[in-house]
């Protein structure tokens, strides 16, 4: 795994926005109020709902805490990109820190704040249940995913990503701990706000988060909500998919070809699956997820030391 | 450059400390306390612990989350509506805070630093581990655990029956009821 120059974060934050492009778009084909439209209206939403949007005069509401609520709408967006420093592409990351994992991990707490400001700053009641739902709803994955992201760090014996997906030349991770590789996706849609976990972004709360944004702020917050499904997705393939391992085709091929195939399965789940409630959430996921991730961690444990 | 990091963060902890006290809205005391946090955590960056200065991070944001929650709850001007101060008892606590500070700038400008001897080991953050926990490791490991699993079950226990809990099956008292 070689570090990058400082540059690379850019081309990299292109690769971010163009699979998070494809996944508003992939959302729009699958979207069932777009039945009857032509297909080009459909595929191209992320497209005309950007070129709406930047044109759309921003609403403001009564008395807001401006500060806290931009910060909260780009919030998403930044901690995505900020995330994709240590997502390897093949070979390929912008940088490989020693604790790359905890990184990862950081950030995703860092959404706590950011998603409750966005919520609380519009001085809106949508908005401000919708944050403390978030909090509520990231207690109950959080600890599941911090145990899910143990499991890969503790077979390779590192927290490097690149040391990882090293460990993985042999098996894919999704072999040896299929339980984590799952609560992973599901945290993923956790903090992305996305499919049975929209809960905070319902639409009993008219979009909560959602609600109130408009313009470039939408904009920002709906793309920042795409780009971390997104990051989550290339993070799924460095932990459990083995990164860029694969026949024939080149590595970092693999790594996005495996990228998007976890994307698409997550932006189809939105309409497959219903939402669930904080509370069934929070049941399910500290009375099962979280004895099974331990579970999962024991055996992944005893295999290390095991040596193999 | 090093040195401008650190001085470009350590102004900014600085400054959203005292914003801590200065802002008239809980959410901001929290949000501003959460930065200088973040800033503190960063500087930690800079001498190469990177897994004190993440974990820092992580453990303060995840923090400041769950206390805007209780700061808003329990806090005399959640909003930001009413004119409010976080100031309180303030002369004796200017005198702790400076003595504090007298104390630590001290401290740290007297000390006789010793030079380093030997080279930073390839992997800080296990050295590290080692230094804190040494032989003791293996007991701090199954403690943690154990504590781990004693929250867990302890918040289980506590809120066996929520509000909504039993509306898969609707309990017996309510369906009788209705006056």
């Amino acid at each position: 795994m070689t570090a990058s120059p400082a540059w690379a974060v850019v081309p990299a934050a292109a690769l971010v926005v163009v699979f998070a492009g494809a996944a508003a778009a992939l959302d729009g084909v699958l979207d069932p109020a777009g039945r009857g439209r032509p297909m080009s209206g459909r595929l191209g939403r992320p497209l005309w709902e950007t070129a709406r949007l930047l044109r759309q005069r921003r609403r403001t509401t009564v008395a807001p805490d401006a500060l806290l609520w931009r910060a909260g709408t780009a919030g998403p967006l930044v901690v995505a990109l900020l995330m994709a420093v240590v997502v390897p592409v093949g070979g390929i990351t912008v940088a490989d820190p020693p604790v790359g994992l905890v990184w990862f991990n950081a950030l995703d707490v860092a959404l706590w704040l950011t998603v409750w400001a966005a919520g609380w700053g519009a001085n809106s009641v949508y908005g401000l249940v919708s944050g403390y739902r978030f909090l509520s709803q990231a207690l109950a994955y959080e600890l599941p995913l911090m145990f899910a992201l143990t499991a890969p760090a503790v077979a390779a014996g590192s927290l490097k990503i690149g040391q990882i997906v090293a460990a993985q030349d042999k098996t894919w991770f999704v072999v040896r701990m299929p339980a984590a590789f799952l609560v992973f996706l599901v945290a993923v849609a956790g903090f992305s706000l996305w499919g049975p976990l929209a809960y905070p972004a319902g639409r009993d709360l008219a979009g909560g988060v959602l609600a109130e944004p408009s313009g470039v702020d939408r904009l920002v917050l709906l793309a920042g909500r795409y780009a971390l499904l997104t990051v989550g997705a290339g993070m799924s393939t460095a932990l459990f998919l083995g990164g860029g391992a694969g026949p024939l085709l080149p590595g970092w091929l693999w790594s996005l070809l495996k990228t998007a195939l976890v994307l698409a399965g997550l932006v189809a789940v939105r309409r497959a699956m219903p939402v669930l409630r904080a509370d069934r959430v929070m049941r399910l996921a500290w009375l099962v997820v979280l004895p099974v991730t331990l579970l999962q961690l024991l055996v992944v444990s005893v295999l290390a030391l095991g040596g193999s | 450059m090093l040195t401008a990091v650190f001085w470009v963060l350590a102004v900014v902890a600085v400054a959203a400390g005292i914003a801590v006290f200065t802002v008239d809205s809980m959410a901001r005391a929290t949000v501003a306390l959460a930065v200088s946090f973040v800033a503190v955590g960063t500087a930690l960056l800079l001498i190469d612990a990177g897994y004190l200065g993440v974990i820092t991070i992580l453990m303060m944001l995840m923090e400041m989350g769950i206390m805007a929650v209780f700061m808003i709850m329990y806090m005399m001007n959640p909003g930001g509506l009413m004119p409010m101060s976080m100031l309180h008892n303030k002369r004796g606590a200017l005198a702790i805070s400076i003595g504090a500070f007298v104390l630590l700038a001290a401290g740290a400008l007297l000390t006789p630093w010793p030079q380093r001897r030997g080279e930073p080991p390839s992997d800080v953050t296990r050295a590290l581990g080692e230094a804190v926990m040494g032989s003791k490791m293996l007991v701090m490991m199954s403690v943690s655990a154990v504590l781990f699993a004693t929250m867990v079950s302890a918040l289980v226990l506590a809120t066996g029956r929520g509000r909504y809990d039993g509306d898969e099956a609707p309990a017996a008292e309510d369906a009788g009821g209705g006056a």
